[in-house]
């Protein structure tokens, strides 16, 4: 009814809003009103489902609070709803029910304020449950948001989408994760991995599919997200301990960068997993191996530093990995990261180590009341075993009146632990101090400990029985309660060492007038009983009181009263029979049966009739028995059969969830499957097979490698010519090539980027072909570039490729000579080859820019490009050639006109923790790729320890292609190094993002290139050009005029800021007043030309065509400022 | 992991809940309520409680209990120093975290819960990436946020949750470069009835106040590290460097944090006497009787200062649980001001200063109930107190140097000693 009447109120009032929308003529109003009625169009249908269980939740005052949050949510204003979804998270807060208000609120998702659109996310997430066919109005918002550029947004998005627990969604959220888990952003992939928990907790059947997932999220390398999929791990698929293998050194590698909470997460996950692979390190008859400790050391670099302690024991390598790597984290702020890896090193570490973990407990125990008594509970346990651990640390363990009660007893229960022959004496003066606590219960707990105590150390049994019945007879010192425990604990200790004692015996029967407490008077009487032959004058004397106040005692008394009458009756039956009978007889009419029935089998037994003849026999031998004294242990003794640190151990049962922590195996499984193909290794193999060394993902970077070579050699037998001769020896080749070279210039890539080469190829070809002597046949087809570069770098080539770029006409000739070679070649290798000639040959131009230094310290990291762009002969790649076909021959790539020296910052030294790097456009054709924009990135050491391993780490996968540098091995404090990469930005603006990582660290970090970065200037005549614009009409055509400077009117002041901004081209003009630069896209090829026209009044008409309007209209805009600036 | 949170005040009411997976009933805190009945002091109330389905684990600060509800194994600590991160946020946010700041705030507080936790994990817990996603409520914001409708809420993702630096945003400017350093040390001791220490224990801190723009890179070394036993680290102290170097090199959160914690144990001040023990900067004569049978009982206190290296004893503060059986007492201070509650038993004596030159003590007689026996033990002694420009154990800085930035930063380093568990035995 209720629902009905809101949703009519709501329709008249969204035509109202229109109404008044259009009145106030806010555009924006308008539009978000309209999406509202829509919405409620949707809505409408559900009115009539849902109104019955609706009316239910209606109750009194209730509804007209939320008639009026409903009009506030129905208002056009934003401020208004914002102010009502307050109110409503409130009643949220408080428990209230607020789920009638689902329809009003779920119309706001899509709202574009953000603090609104979190609130409703709130609710929704509340009620969705309750709601389902309302909430899943909202999955569409959901979806898109899913795709939103912004990372909060879509992670948010994935948060509540996850968190509305309706299962027809299941596929959908499924989907999203997925996607989700491939994001570029490594914060979505944290939530990912969260949403994983979620939908596993919503319907258990995807667990197969999500298992792939979490497959997945464990290889990614971001610190954020490890902690959570292990988080998922634990708890969709804990026994799938399989998939950690390949990730496990990993994990123990990046732990410390990981956030606190994952830390212990990581932890405990890797604890159970160690304790299922390695063999136990407790095993006292271990060999010492050294050898094979040191061969694991050398074998990995990182190992080799802080360990030099020599084991005597021989440890798994990932063993040590382990332990060695959570240590750090014993200093963490983070009191649940510090018992983490306590607990992983009791339950893994050799015996004698364990102990650097005490400091650290007791560290804690200066914090908050419940951290204490978590840790408290374990070092307890831990005590049991290791007394050593703690001992030094005894006085940390002494009780001061403000603590807590259950804080008091845990320290005194590990006082107790630790005490041993050299400090009971400390010990025991310090419970003095505590027996007399006002805390009664903490008190009497002091005197357990005393009696523990004296059963543990034979040394002060005898002392603290003295101090126990000293306590006892110092009556006005200590109360009841205290005293009770004290009869209590001294009947147990008597029992231990009886003979001596008959003094004890006596002065507790003195005391036993005094005591009231029925557990202590109890106790004294079965002393008596039990020693009744050692005190034989007091214990008749005993039972005579009894026998007159047995009815007003507790039943516990009265039953070891009978029990001591029937002792005295055995042994001395001529003082006490009667007082035995009579006792008997009282215990008959008892009112507890438990009395009656003792009596009767105590008068069977002991007193001689003639049914009874057989048993009374026996009777001495069945009560005055010896009695084997009571063992007084721990409460926490068998406590360590739960894991440390767990909810199991702090609860001492099994908690639900709880996964046991195996026992070490015999034998250690295979330990090879942790194996990953790493950077190191491949490095290793890296010289005799032509330096694959890079930062790829090794496995990857392995396929390719021998797919690459089995491509390579098919190459080799293709082309007449070996391949090694098309790239330095021109020469050769244009003979056998000739014929084919003229059909040939059709395919463009291959020509433009060959005429490049041919510079190099005239300048180094001697070089080349004596270092090519050197080498064999296979690391040559590679090598071939290697030289290449090296002597474009040589100083004479500086020249020489000056010369070449001006005189491009030359170039054109011997370009087509190395495309031959190309042609004979069939199908598909033809691409790939031309490619990965161009590569190098476009190198050559670099020359300009690259330094000796850079050039020689990298010549293996061209060559490993080469390679891989060989083998990857990319989809654009090709496209290029495809796209240019329709280019005149006339037009070539040339150098840059102009290198701006400007450099950019891409880590600054202090978020690099020491490492700085600058990249800057060196405007060369990429030799990696055509299709790449090359950077240049100096690497700087700041800091003063020489860094590591330093190389491209995760590459966001925006679908940027990015060709990394080789991984520099080691940079020496204050050290820089200059490296190139390419970068395919596909023509887009967008920055490529990647991380830049140290053996320790990944710094994330972007180059975001401007427009004019991305061309790559190309030579023409003035006709070509001409010909060319007039393909570039329309659309393709975008101008500007702007005001210059008059003396700026000339020639070469216009260049310059034209070449300052962009990578373009200068074509010669028959026209004075009009300059002309032509250019390319580095990526798609695409022809820029650049017209700007001088007019009078010191104006300039700017003109670009192109195909691609959108770098045209960015190029516009960045030209219009540098010439107005200019 | 975490599955919901309750709030709970001293009266024993539910003032907030919040649910991060399927909602849990509010009745599971019955169990909770039973465990709070059964303990004497609201201290005792066990942090884990186990119940048929749940477990509920729990801390108690500012007389406010935040009920855990656990549905499966986790680690006890974890949930702990979760629930204390939440009350800092809360402190930070809001000044202080009592029942009516929650109240006022609970929109802010949902937000913040909902960044802190999804699905039970922590998400963010450093408080400079919180305050970028949710800006700490303030009239000035209130009132601008009213007028413009803007939000507190930040809507892009804080830089500082994917760098490696995740306590520290980018682009922080001020105008003044400063940073403060304060080494606080506590000393925590049991002074036994004849004045021998039973033990003593120093432990520092050293919170740092860093407002410096860019991204600099400060390392501190000290003149006599040895001193620090047992250490722990804010996250950006970079560990190696202080293994080998013993330096502490960081690039520091923007604002204020505690850099580091450390211990110094007795046994390393003096390696050579195992006895000896950490200088105790005050003394205490006392004398505190209760005869049997009479209902007048005796007490007296005289506070002295020693050892303090020449600096004043300050803001001293006696505070001490009296026998039940006392009723009331009449004492005469020679300086400052005592109170007694006759329903607590709690005496405390606000003393300021220490005099040297004029001891001040306190004296009187004590009523206690009549016919009562007389108390089993002597009060314990709780001393407070405060030496300024000292640090107990010696520490000192040596020099703290700024790499990565040009500006030369404003820099200070205060050295304070505080008492932490002061206890004298009587």
């Amino acid at each position: 009814m209720n629902g009905h009447r809101g949703f009519s109120v709501l329709r008249s009032e969204a035509v109202g809003a229109v109404r008044t929308a259009l009145v106030s003529a806010e555009n924006l109003q308008l539009t978000l009103k309209t999406e509202l009625s829509q919405e409620e169009q949707h809505l409408k249908p559900h009115t009539h489902t849902n109104g019955g269980p609706d009316e239910t939740h209606t109750k009194g005052y209730c509804t007209e609070v939320n008639d009026d949050l409903k009009e506030m949510l129905e208002s056009n204003k934003e401020s208004l709803k914002l102010e009502a979804m307050k109110r409503i998270v409130g009643l949220i807060a408080k428990g209230k029910n607020a789920s009638e208000l689902f329809p009003a609120v779920v119309k706001n998702v899509a709202s574009k304020n953000t603090e609104l659109k979190k609130l409703v996310y709130v609710y929704l997430v509340r009620y969705a449950e309750e709601q389902q066919d309302l909430a899943l109005l909202s999955i569409s918002t959901f979806q898109r948001a899913l795709k939103d550029p912004n990372q909060l947004i879509r992670a948010s998005a994935l948060r509540v989408l996850s968190s509305i627990r309706v299962l027809i969604i299941v596929p959908i959220m499924m989907l999203a994760i997925k996607e989700a888990a491939s994001d570029m952003s490594p914060y979505v992939r944290k939530t990912s991995a969260h949403a994983i928990q979620k939908l596993y907790s919503l319907d258990p059947d995807q667990k197969e599919h999500l298992i792939e997932v979490i497959e997945k999220l464990l290889k990614d390398k971001s610190t954020l997200v490890a902690g959570s999929v292990v988080m998922a791990f634990e708890e969709v698929c804990p026994d799938r301990i399989d998939l950690i293998h390949k990730n496990y050194r990993k994990l123990c590698n990046l732990l410390v960068d990981v956030e606190e909470w994952g830390q212990v997460v990581i932890i405990s996950m890797l604890t159970r997993y160690a304790r299922t692979q390695f063999t136990s390190p407790w095993k006292e008859d271990s060999v010492f191996d050294e050898h094979s400790v040191r061969a694991f050391y050398e074998s990995d670099e990182e190992k080799t530093r802080d360990e030099t302690e020599a084991k005597a024991y021989v440890m798994d390598p990932d063993h040590r990995l382990l332990l060695r790597n959570t240590k750090p984290l014993l200093q963490s702020r983070n009191t649940a990261v510090v018992m983490s890896v306590a607990q992983l090193y009791w339950h893994l570490a050799p015996k004698n180590e364990v102990s650097i973990v005490t400091k650290s407990l007791v560290r804690l125990l200066r914090s908050h009341r419940e951290v204490q008594y978590i840790v408290l509970q374990n070092i307890a346990t831990m005590s049991i075993q290791r007394k050593g651990m703690f001992e030094p640390y005894m006085k940390s363990f002494y009780v001061r009146s403000t603590d807590a009660t259950h804080i008091k007893s845990l320290k005194l229960e590990i006082l107790t632990n630790l005490a041993n022959e050299a400090n009971i004496s400390t010990i025991l003066r310090e419970f003095q101090t505590y027996v007399k606590s006002q805390d009664k219960q903490f008190a009497a707990g002091t005197i357990q400990a005393i009696g523990r105590c004296a059963t543990n150390i034979s040394e002060v049994t005898d002392t603290c029985l003295n101090g126990l019945v000293l306590l006892l007879s110092n009556r006005d010192v200590i109360t009841e309660t205290v005293v009770a425990e004290s009869v209590v604990v001294i009947k147990k200790l008597l029992q231990t060492q009886p003979t001596q004692h008959s003094d004890i015996i006596k002065h507790m029967a003195k005391l036993f007038d005094n005591i009231t407490v029925p557990m202590a008077r109890a106790s004294i009487l079965w002393l008596m009983g039990e020693y009744c032959e050692r005190v034989p004058k007091i214990a008749p004397d005993v039972l005579r009181k009894m026998a007159k106040s047995f009815t007003s005692e507790e039943d516990i008394v009265k039953l070891q009263t009978v029990n001591l009458a029937a002792k005295l009756y055995l042994t001395n039956s001529k003082q006490t029979k009667l007082l035995t009978q009579y006792i008997l007889n009282l215990g008959k009419y008892d009112q507890n049966y438990d009395i009656r029935d003792r009596t009767r089998f105590i008068r069977q037994l002991i007193v001689p009739n003639d049914k009874s003849g057989a048993l009374s026999k026996y009777a001495h031998r069945i009560l005055l028995a010896p009695k084997p004294a009571p063992v007084i242990q721990s409460a926490y003794k068998d406590r360590d059969r739960y894991q440390l640190g767990t909810l199991s151990h702090t609860i001492n049962t099994k908690a639900s969830g709880y996964l046991e922590l195996s026992d070490w195996p015999a034998v250690a499984p295979d330990q090879s499957v942790r194996n990953v193909e790493v950077i190191e290794p491949v490095k290793e193999w890296a010289p005799s097979l032509g330096k694959t060394g890079k930062s790829k993902p090794a496995k990857s970077s392995d396929d390719k490698f021998y797919s690459d070579s089995g491509e390579e050699e098919e190459e080799e037998e293709g082309s007449g010519s070996s391949s090694s001769d098309d790239s330095s020896s021109s020469s050769e080749e244009s003979g056998s090539d000739a014929e084919s070279s003229v059909e040939k210039n059709s395919s463009q890539s291959s020509e433009e980027s060959d005429k490049s080469s041919s510079q190099s190829e005239k300048s180094s070809s001697e070089s080349d072909t004596e270092k090519k002597k050197r080498k064999t046949k296979k690391p040559l087809q590679k090598k071939t570039v290697k030289p290449t570069a090296k002597d474009s770098d040589s100083d004479e080539n500086r020249n020489v490729a000056k010369e070449a770029r001006s005189s491009s006409a030359e170039e054109s000739s011997s370009d087509s000579e190395s495309d031959s070679d190309t042609d004979a070649d069939s199908g598909t290798e033809h691409k790939k080859k031309t490619k990965s000639k161009a590569k190098p040959k476009v190198e050559v131009k670099s020359n300009e820019e690259v330094s000796l230094l850079n050039l020689d310290d990298f010549t293996p990291a061209p060559v490993t490009q080469l390679k891989s762009s060989v083998l990857s002969p990319s989809l654009l790649g090709d496209l290029e050639g495809l796209c240019l076909s329709n280019v005149s021959s006339t037009i070539q790539v040339s150098g840059p006109a102009f290198v701006p020296e400007k450099s950019h910052d891409l880590l600054h030294r202090m978020t690099g923790k020491g490492l700085s790097a600058q990249y800057q456009f060196p405007r060369q054709p990429c030799l990696y790729q055509p299709t790449m924009v090359s950077v240049q990135i100096s690497l700087t050491n700041t800091s003063d320890h020489p860094l590591e391993q330093i190389h491209i780490g995760d590459r966001s996968p925006t679908g940027l292609n990015i060709h990394c540098f080789n991984t520099i091995e080691c940079l020496e404090p204050e050290a820089s190094v200059t490296v190139s990469m390419g970068i395919d930005f596909n023509d887009s603006t967008q920055a490529a993002n990647f991380q830049l990582c140290t053996k320790e660290d990944h710094f994330s970090v972007s180059i975001q290139p401007a427009v004019g970065e991305l061309f790559l200037p190309i030579t023409m005549t003035e006709l070509d050009f001409h010909k060319e614009q007039g393909k570039l009409l329309g659309m393709n055509e975008s101008s500007a005029t702007i005001t210059m400077a008059a003396e700026n009117m000339t020639s070469q002041p216009i260049s310059r800021p034209v070449a300052t901004v962009a990578n373009l081209g200068v074509v010669p003009s028959g026209q004075d007043n009009v300059h002309r630069f032509a250019g390319k896209t580095a990526s798609s090829g695409a022809v820029v030309l650049v017209t700007v026209e001088l007019r009078e009044l010191s104006t300039a008409l700017i003109t670009i065509n192109t195909e691609k309007s959108v770098m045209g209209s960015m190029l516009l805009r960045d030209l219009k400022q540098a010439l107005a600036q200019a | 992991m975490i599955h919901s949170l309750f709030l709970v005040n001293s009266s024993g009411d539910i003032f907030l809940e919040k649910h991060w997976k399927s909602v849990v009933s509010r009745s599971v805190c019955d169990y909770f309520f039973e465990a709070q009945e059964r303990a004497s002091e609201p201290e005792n109330v066990p942090p884990v409680i186990p119940t048929p389905h749940h477990y509920l684990i729990s801390v108690l600060r500012h007389s406010i209990y935040f009920v855990a509800v656990i549905q499966s194994e986790v680690p006890p600590l974890f949930v702990i120093e979760f629930l204390h991160r939440v009350v800092d946020t809360f402190q930070d946010y809001f000044g202080v975290c009592t029942e009516a700041a929650i109240k006022d705030n609970v929109v802010v507080v949902y937000e913040l819960l909902e960044e802190m936790l999804d699905n039970g994990f922590p998400l963010a817990t450093e408080s400079n990436i919180l305050k970028e996603l949710i800006k700490p409520p303030t009239i000035l914001r209130t009132v601008v946020n009213t007028i413009t409708g803007s939000t507190n809420v930040g809507e892009q993702l804080p830089t500082g949750q994917l760098s490696v630096v995740p306590w520290r945003r980018t682009g922080v400017k001020y105008t003044n470069n400063e940073a403060y350093f304060d080494v606080v040390e506590e000393i925590d001791a049991i002074i036994d009835k004849s004045g021998s220490t039973i033990t003593a224990e120093i432990q520092g801190v050293i919170d740092a106040c860093v407002k410096l723009t860019g991204m600099p890179d400060l390392t501190l070394s000290f003149m006599n590290p040895r001193l620090l036993d047992d250490v722990s680290f804010h996250p950006c102290v970079r560990f190696k460097r202080w293994e080998a170097e013993r330096i502490l090199s960081f690039i520091p959160p923007d604002g204020n944090f505690r850099l580091l914690s450390y211990h110094v144990s007795s046994q390393n001040l003096h390696p050579l006497r195992s006895t000896s023990l950490v200088a105790i900067p005050v003394y205490v004569k006392h004398n505190i009787t209760f005869r049997e049978g009479s209902s007048q009982g005796r007490f007296e206190l005289t506070l002295g200062p020693k050892q303090t290296m020449g600096k004043g004893v300050e803001a001293v503060l006696v505070s001490s649980q009296l026998p039940r059986g006392v009723l009331n007492t009449n004492l005469n201070p020679t300086q400052g001001t005592y109170t007694f509650d006759p329903v607590t038993k709690l005496l405390s004596w606000d003393v300021g200063k220490i005099n040297p030159q004029k001891l001040p003590s306190l004296k009187g007689s004590m009523s206690l109930q009549a016919g009562a026996s007389k108390p089993d033990e002597n009060p314990t002694i709780n001393i407070q107190f405060k030496i300024q420009q000292s640090a107990l154990s010696g520490l000192k800085v040596n020099r703290l140097d700024m790499y990565g930035e040009k500006y030369k930063p404003f820099k200070g380093i205060k050295y304070m000693t505080k008492a932490g568990k002061f206890q004298v035995r009587t």
